[in-house]
């Protein structure tokens, strides 16, 4: 049955459709790798009988060939996604046993066109991470370690257990969300691909917010390919999210022609960051030869608030984070601390269910938007992130996509950064921009690092043109021929 | 010209009261400002709540495109500057009635900005109140104190009930004023349709900002009178904190400002303790949402559908019907009066359909505690009342036994005049009959009547007596007179 | 630093986090840093530069006014540690 685990999502797809392999066999498939990884904590919820009873449904469908884009693929969801009778709580201890009673429209979207749950995945707590370690469920371990060294590493965040599944074979393809880069940065760490589309392009209904102007729902695959088919089910206009845009959906697939002659590929200087790791660059430089032999132009542009975006960016979000989780209160649902009066229960409560880093950053956002730092902080970092944006505007003006890595480090051990707040933002550093700006962006897996880890390069489009950028994607990946795996340690 | 009327005496000299409202309406619309759950009042705990409105994790809002024109309508309504670019902000605080943790309201950039008012008081004049801004927000929803020994409950029905806040300048005061002002407010809202203006059930209510200053000095601390739900509350909520504050300063002590509730049974205000920590709303644009743009086009086109509104309602009853600016004022100061009188008023004689209107009927309606809308009278019966009188089937006065009758019946006029045999004696010669008979009857009356006329007017009193009031009064004095020629020495 | 343990009180209170005191230090240790470091923003020059208020570039749509959701109370209050009657319950607020 292993075999089985083997084929990437459009491979599955297309036997499935054949009818060489059955839903059912498939799913089986993957719900014994799934048992066979618990090691890893990707998941925190398996729904094995739910998938097997998804499963039969539609293997009823494909007899009849009446299958949808996605019948009978197995996959995982991010927990941040509300699952219908399905409990979602964020990975936070403060959604405690919390059973939405609705789906996303995500979700929804998925299983409308015939996809099977595996169950919901770990995450970063209300995705507030980069290594996946502030879960209340517990950190995700990475399958990929460093060559002849067993420390277990994180696999990215928020998206990690996203990642994770991905990079370990116990799903088709994940759903994730990224905020700052919880896509792309637990794609590069895990050698997978991670789609953050344009803001607007999927729908945020039903996502347990992070960050509202910022979150965006996307997949993390094995191939481009994968996340062509994938985003192509997930997308769409949704007339329950205002943010959403009412714009075609295309068949991204179809744009995987392989052909980038002449296409303007952008190499932003300021990227180039102090202290970067000489693998990082080469492997920058790696791409860029790629591209150029494939036929692409190569331009060099400047993007001069680059190194404004972080600190912009945990600004905004931290701001709109501390009110977005003002409703978790004990009210209405989950854990509810009792205390001396009401005021004493929500602090108890939220004292109780929010994690140190999510505590931090309510408290950072909160100070923010307070009364006399509105204007020094929030409104600032706004301005802020309309030159951020300005400065893509400008570079698309002589550009279809960008060049850079995707993280500046490969995966680092897990708890190695945990004391250090701003070493652990850093890995966001390349990522943070295209949120601040809602531009679309991928991570491709390209080259290992010395140590024998996976590399990311990143790919970031112009707003709604995610064609070009997976076309070019495509291509990267074509080029790149990344066939590393990691070795299956967790199935002792 | 300042008027030291309302001016309040204190031991120490006068104070002024100076007062701005913030009025909370309810906006008529089918659904929420944000959701597509109902709006209707008194419907069982709980039953009206969407998942936005209950804020699940992962709902967002939606703004309802009726809600976005009752506000327009009611900024043309209020003759103020409607915004073509407006921008909704979360208002951050924690209340177990508040599921967001938020009200999405609209603070730096309002939908409509300044305006004005014109406020009727209660001598007949007129004084302009100026509008700041009116801007649409969530309700939340209610929490309920008195069900439990330690709980409090929470009904989120009204979570997320659109409201308009239309916030005055300070321009009013003394407690009539601000009892016009709200007066007008809704007299306004009624006429768009654009609030039921129903205080008892909380879909209008004010807070009343009262501070206090000697005349012609710099304001002083206002103190926030929340929620006050009756035109009556509101004046007694201002007497009270207004001479509050006076004792207060006088006793040498300062206002600090705070909120203050009305305690109607006690007819005192009092400091809100729960609220009294400093509140910092932390106020910034809600990122779900994006800025509401409008054209010029849009506004003009609902500014086309616009009604006839109080102002313009007076000035025609004043130029059409020629009536008393006062009683154009009572007529036009409810939209149902106005409507009611008008019915009444078409083809007939203006005037007096006023008079029946604005006495005998409102004078029983008072009387009876009613309304117009629960009135045993409609106006088409108040009409045919008054074309028996115009038509010389009843006189003036047979009319207001009718009224009476039709009041306790809801019968039709002509019916009562039927069966209770009221039709005015209009044959010349029953009358003189009855002239003579009484004439017969008091032969010295008589002597009296030919020495001084004057008298005449007693056998009028008794002509009508004779026939039960239903001699044509115009008739018996014509007879009366040939009966008794003025002297030549008069 | 930048933020001192009465900042970080009254900040955790406006959140409605009980912080103890013993975490005080640590709490304020670390917005100062994250708050110290987010302050190179003051080397930008935003005269002239408008906030960003969205990341899309559309106005907002509307939706009609249709009552679109049924009765739910059920849906919402099954999570609800302490509903009574069909109710939320909360220990009482004094006002
Ligand atoms: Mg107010
Ligand atoms: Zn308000």
């Amino acid at each position: 049955m292993t075999e089985l685990t083997k084929l990437n999502l459009a491979e599955a797809r297309d036997k499935l459709v054949a009818k060489e392999i059955t839903a059912q066999e498939l799913t089986q498939a993957y719900v014994s790798a799934i048992e066979a990884a618990r090691p890893l904590n990707a998941y925190v919820l398996e729904t094995a009988d739910k998938a097997i009873e998804m499963a039969k449904a539609s293997d009823a469908r494909l007899q009849k060939g009446e299958g949808g884009a996605l019948e009978g693929v197995p996959l995982g969801i991010k927990d941040l996604f509300c699952t219908k009778d399905v409990r979602t709580t964020a990975c936070s201890h403060i959604l405690d046993g919390y059973v939405p009673a609705y789906e996303s429209t995500v979700t929804a979207n998925l299983w409308a066109d015939g996809a099977v749950l595996l169950g919901k995945l770990n995450n970063d707590e209300f995705a507030m991470g980069s290594s996946n370690e502030t879960s209340y469920e517990g950190a995700v371990v990475n399958p990929w370690r460093r060559e002849g060294d067993d420390t277990q590493l994180v696999p990215g965040g928020s998206s990690g257990g996203s990642s994770a599944a991905v990079a370990a074979e116990i799903a088709l393809a994940t759903t994730a969300t990224d905020t700052g880069g919880s896509i792309r940065q637990p794609a590069a760490f895990t050698g997978t691909v991670g789609l953050k589309p344009t803001y607007g392009r999927c729908s945020r209904w039903g996502v347990v917010a992070f960050a509202s102007s910022l979150d965006q729902p996307g997949p993390i695959t094995r191939t481009v390919r994968d996340a062509a088919v994938m985003l192509k089910s997930m997308a769409g206009f949704d007339p329950k999210d205002t943010t959403s845009v009412d714009a075609p959906v295309p068949d991204y697939e179809t744009a995987l022609t392989g052909d980038i002659r002449g296409l303007k590929v952008g190499i932003p200087k300021e990227y180039r960051v102090d202290g970067m790791a000489a693998e990082i660059d080469s492997l920058w430089q790696q791409g860029i030869d790629w591209l150029k032999q494939a036929g692409a132009e190569i331009v060099d542009v400047s993007l001069p608030h680059t190194k404004y975006a972080l600190p912009a960016y945990y600004i905004v979000a931290p701001a709109e984070a501390s009110s977005n989780l003002a409703r978790y209160d004990g009210v209405r649902y989950g854990l509810r601390v009792d205390g001396e009066n009401i005021s004493d229960m929500y602090e108890q409560t939220r004292a109780a269910g929010f994690g140190d880093e999510v505590k931090r950053r309510v408290m950072v956002g909160t100070y923010v938007l307070s009364a006399g730092y509105y204007d020094a902080y929030y409104i600032k970092a706004q301005k802020v992130r309309t030159l951020i944006a300005q400065d893509f505007a400008q570079a698309y003006e002589k550009c279809d996509v960008l060049l850079t890595p995707t993280t500046p480090t490969p995966a680092f051990g897990i708890g190695e950064k945990l004391d250090d707040p701003l070493s652990m933002y850093l890995n966001d550093v390349f990522t943070v921009p295209a949120n601040l700006a809602g531009l679309p962006g991928i991570s491709v897996p390209a080259g290992l690092s010395a140590n024998g880890l996976p590399l990311g390069l990143q790919l970031i489009g112009k707003t709604f043109d995610e064609e070009t950028l997976l076309r070019a994607a495509g291509v990267l990946e074509e080029a790149a021929a990344f066939t590393a795996a990691p070795e299956a340690w967790w199935r002792a | 010209m300042t008027d030291t009327s309302n001016y309040i005496e204190g031991l120490t000299g006068s104070w002024e009261i100076v007062m701005g409202l913030e009025i909370h309406a309810q906006v008529v619309s089918n659904s929420k400002l944000f959701s597509g759950a109902p709006t209707e009042f008194g419907a069982e705990q709980n039953t009206q709540v969407s998942l936005v409105d209950a804020a699940l994790p992962g709902m967002l809002p939606v703004i309802n495109e009726k809600c976005v024109e009752q506000a327009v309508r009611t900024g043309l309504g209020l003759k103020a500057q409607v915004n073509l670019r407006s921008v909704f902000d979360r208002k951050n605080y924690f209340y177990p009635d508040l599921p967001q943790g938020y009200q999405i309201s609209q603070f730096k950039d309002p939908i409509i900005g300044e305006g004005l008012v014109e406020i009727d008081l209660p001598d007949g004049s007129t004084k302009d109140v100026r509008i700041e801004r009116l801007h649409l927000e969530q309700d939340a929803g209610k929490s309920l104190h008195d069900q439990h020994p330690s709980m409090s409950f929470v009904d989120l029905n009204r979570s997320g009930v659109a409201l308009m806040e239309i916030v005055s300048m300070p321009d009013m005061r003394c407690a009539e004023e601000a009892q016009a002002y709200v007066k007008k407010i809704r007299a306004i809202l009624r006429y768009l349709g654009t609030c039921d203006g129903n205080m008892e059930q909380g879909s209008m209510r004010a807070d009343v900002n009262v501070s206090v200053r000697r005349p012609g000095e710099e304001l002083g601390t206002r103190c926030e009178i929340k929620n006050v739900n009756s035109i009556r509350f509101i004046g007694q909520a201002i007497e009270y904190e207004a001479r509050r504050q006076v004792e207060v300063i006088e006793d040498g002590g300062t206002i600090t400002q705070e909120t203050r509730l009305f305690d109607s049974k006690a007819g005192v205000t009092r400091s809100m303790r729960s609220k009294e920590e400093a509140h910092d709303y932390r106020y910034f644009p809600d990122p779900d949402l994006l800025p509401l743009v409008f054209t010029q086009e849009y506004v003009d086109a609902i500014a086309a559908t616009l009604p006839e509104l109080p102002d313009d309602k007076k000035a025609r009853f004043v130029s059409d019907y020629g009536l008393s600016i006062y009683d154009a004022g009572v007529l036009v100061s409810e939209k149902v009066r106005a409507e009611f009188f008008e019915d009444v008023a078409k083809g007939r004689d203006a005037k007096m359909a006023s008079n029946w209107v604005t006495g005998d009927f409102f004078g029983a309606l008072n009387k009876a505690g009613l309304t117009i809308e629960t009135s045993p009278v409609n106006a088409k019966q108040l009409g045919e009342l008054i074309d028996l009188i115009k038509d010389d089937t009843i006189s003036g006065r047979i009319a207001k036994d009718v009224f009476e009758i039709m009041f306790e019946t809801g019968d039709d006029p002509a019916k009562i005049v039927d069966e209770k045999g009221l039709r005015q004696v209009t044959d010349l010669s029953a009358i003189e009959a009855a002239i003579d008979e009484v004439m017969a009857a008091n032969p010295d009356k008589v002597q009296q009547a030919i020495e001084k006329p004057k008298m005449v007017g007693w056998f009028v009193g008794q002509v009508m007596k004779a026939t039960s009031g239903k001699a044509n009064p115009q008739a018996v004095n014509k007879l009366l007179a040939a009966k008794f020629p003025p002297s030549a020495e008069d | 630093m930048s933020v001192d343990q009465n900042t970080v009180r009254k900040v955790a209170h406006l959140a409605r986090i009980a912080v103890q005191e013993d975490e005080l230090d640590h709490f304020a240790k670390e917005m100062s840093t994250i708050l110290d470091w987010v302050e190179q923003l003051s080397e930008v020059n935003t005269d002239q530069v408008e906030p960003m208020t969205s990341a899309v570039a559309q106005n907002m749509r509307v939706r009609a006014d249709e009552v679109t959701s049924p009765p739910l109370r059920d849906e919402v209050t099954r999570n609800a540690s302490g509903a009574e009657d069909g109710f939320f319950a909360v220990p009482k607020v004094v006002e």
